[in-house]
């Protein structure tokens, strides 16, 4: 192989949990998020699993693991675990509690990279507040590298990566050189658990703290928000008894 | 002095008239010769923007690029269909694809551009923004004005309006959102377009696997009948769903569950992670109604359920259900719809 070696750069975003269900504040400015769970979003968790296995997985190939996140103070929970799961180092990108739109995010990555000398960058392919699902793609666009969304599988052949991408109908495969994105499906694979002993190491690993201004990035929004709604509800529905009635009611509602 | 004057104002009433006018890019989507639906309810989400001229950029290999824009050239009220053929585009390689739409944007100053909300869609037009340097807009259900759109976060649990302040808009819609135009009646003008960047290719396409099915698209759809857990394993599945699908001339889809335990293929799965889907009827057969998969098929007209457990959450948003074991219930209602 080519590639001497793989510098891992794994971004990951801090959201409200995914089993819970969000409520609109009174002021209709956002979503409650005093006294609501918070953790790391799923598709960035899978994201860091995929970079511990390539390590595991190509014998001495990854030389690092770096795991980095913006958003408040409390995101370096998320950063521990990862570094618990396998990350050697991280950094956070102190932006505070205000959302910071996806062509930010991959703005403040991208510096992280060129400082970093990266060559993969693993991340999820949405979270699960915004679902905006643009991150990746952003900041494949800002470095020019190749991209491989919604990845179910990736494997390494020669001097290529070889990716699966989940597709509307199926599947599709596609391979790139090194440095390039993969952004991650559900279906890469399973994260595993942090363990207490390996809770108990990662305090010991780095966590470096920038501000955006650190990295010269400007992180004005170019959306604004000017309302946050209720989905409209749906009126109550009834219950039947028997499959005949079932019909009964389909019928007569026009849908059968 | 009065000249100077003169063409200070001409200068202003210029620029305030480019400024006000708009003028939209849609991207076509298609695969294997096929244009996608998609495409339809993205240039039904380009009308509702405002007046201004809709031209419709379809790329690929000649062959393609001949009969979609063809096809496209059918739908009323398009300024233009803009064809680019290469066989770098041929496969919709973001890589490739992304420098074209920036090249013809810039060329062509369009203030906006849309696509559909569907993996092609979503693996593009971001990139296109890091290229133009615009924050883009993912998914949105509504046009409110040309700069303002409705768009479901949170797995949709809340929808926000934004406002962009961006010069260019970067939009992907949720085809179930916006009803398709139809292909027919008009003979659009079609240009081949000279903005070709023929970037080099940085990725290459392999191979694909698709799913393939008699049956109508899940995306599109009338009627979906959706398999969960309940149903138990792959051959149940196939088993109880298919025989109903088939009678109602309904897609099938499924909750996560079911394509985790790997019942049927991951394409079919309806969801906030899956496909969002919006038919006239959504039957759905052992499936509890998670949040995540009530964002795949809320919004559909009529909702049915049935499952045994008279608590699952999926009866909160169906409009008819039916507790019932679905091993008996299903067959029944099979034999019974095809009477």
């Amino acid at each position: 192989m080519s590639v001497k070696s793989l510098r891992i750069l794994v971004p990951v975003k801090r959201v409200i949990d995914y089993a819970i269900k969000p409520r609109v504040n009174k002021t209709q400015t956002g979503v409650e998020t005093t006294g609501v769970k918070f953790s790391i979003n799923p598709f960035c968790d899978i994201a860091v699993e995929e970079a511990i296995r390539i390590r595991e997985g190509t014998k001495g190939l990854v030389e690092n693991i770096h795991v980095v996140s913006a958003g408040p103070t409390k995101a370096q929970d998320i950063l521990r675990q990862a570094l618990a799961k396998g990350a050697d180092n991280s950094t956070l990108i102190e932006t505070g509690d205000k959302e910071v739109e996806p062509l930010s995010v991959a703005k403040l990555l991208q510096k992280v990279i060129e400082e970093d000398n990266s060559n993969l960058v693993i991340l999820g392919k949405q979270a699960i507040d915004d679902d905006s699902g643009q991150t990746g793609q952003i900041l494949a666009g800002l470095l020019n590298w190749p991209q491989a969304t919604n990845a179910s599988k990736v494997e390494f052949k020669d001097d290529k990566v070889f990716v699966t991408r989940e597709i509307d109908g199926g599947s599709e495969t596609v391979s790139a050189s090194l440095p390039m994105i993969i952004t991650t499906d559900l279906r890469l694979n399973e994260p595993r658990y942090v363990t207490l002993p390996n809770i108990m190491k990662a305090k010991k690993k780095p966590l470096k703290k920038v501000k955006p201004a650190d990295l010269n990035i400007d992180i004005a929004s170019r959306l604004e928000t000017i309302k946050v709604e209720e989905p409209a509800k749906r009126e109550a529905g009834i219950k039947v008894g028997t499959v005949d009635e079932l019909i009964e009611k389909l019928k007569a509602s026009g849908s059968l | 002095m009065f000249a100077r004057t003169t063409r200070s104002l001409r200068t202003v009433s210029v620029s305030t008239l480019r400024a006000r006018l708009l003028s939209t890019l849609t991207i076509a989507e298609h695969s294997n010769a096929t244009l996608n639906a998609g495409t339809l309810s993205a240039i039904s989400a380009a009308r509702q923007l405002g007046p201004g001229p809709i031209n419709v950029l379809v790329a690929g290999a000649e062959a393609d690029v001949t009969s979609i824009a063809s096809q496209i050239a059918q739908v009323d009220g398009l300024t233009k269909v803009i064809t680019v053929a290469n066989t770098a585009y041929a496969k919709g390689l973001p890589e490739n694809l992304a420098a074209l739409v920036a090249a013809e944007v810039k060329a062509n100053s369009y203030t906006h551009v849309v696509a559909s909300g569907s993996a092609f869609g979503r693996n593009l037009l971001p990139r296109v923004g890091a290229l133009l340097d615009v924050q883009p807009i993912s998914d949105i259900t509504q046009v409110v004005n040309e700069s303002t759109f409705v768009r479901p976060i949170y797995a949709g649990n809340a929808i926000a309006t934004v406002h962009s302040t961006d010069p260019i808009k970067l939009v992907t819609i949720r085809a179930s959102a916006f009803a398709a135009v139809e292909l027919a009646g008009a003979s659009t003008t079609i240009e081949a377009s000279t903005n070709d960047p023929n970037v080099p290719k940085s990725s290459e396409w392999i191979s694909e696997e698709i799913t393939k099915s008699e049956r109508p698209d899940l995306g599109t759809a009338k009627k979906v009948v959706s398999g969960g857990r309940g149903l138990k394993d792959k051959a149940n599945f196939e088993a109880v769903m298919y025989p109903l699908a088939d009678a109602l001339g309904a897609a099938i889809g499924a909750s996560r569950a079911a394509v985790d335990a790997g019942f049927c293929d991951n394409s079919l799965q309806v969801g906030q992670t899956g496909k969002v889907v919006a038919p006239e009827l959504y039957l759905s057969v052992g499936i509890s109604g998670a949040i995540q998969h009530l964002a795949g098929m809320k919004d559909s007209k009529t909702i049915a359920a049935i499952n045994k457990d008279g608590d699952a959450p999926i009866f909160e948003v169906a409009d008819v259900g039916l507790v019932a074991d679905l091993f008996e219930a299903v067959p029944e209602l099979t034999s019974k719809i095809k009477a």
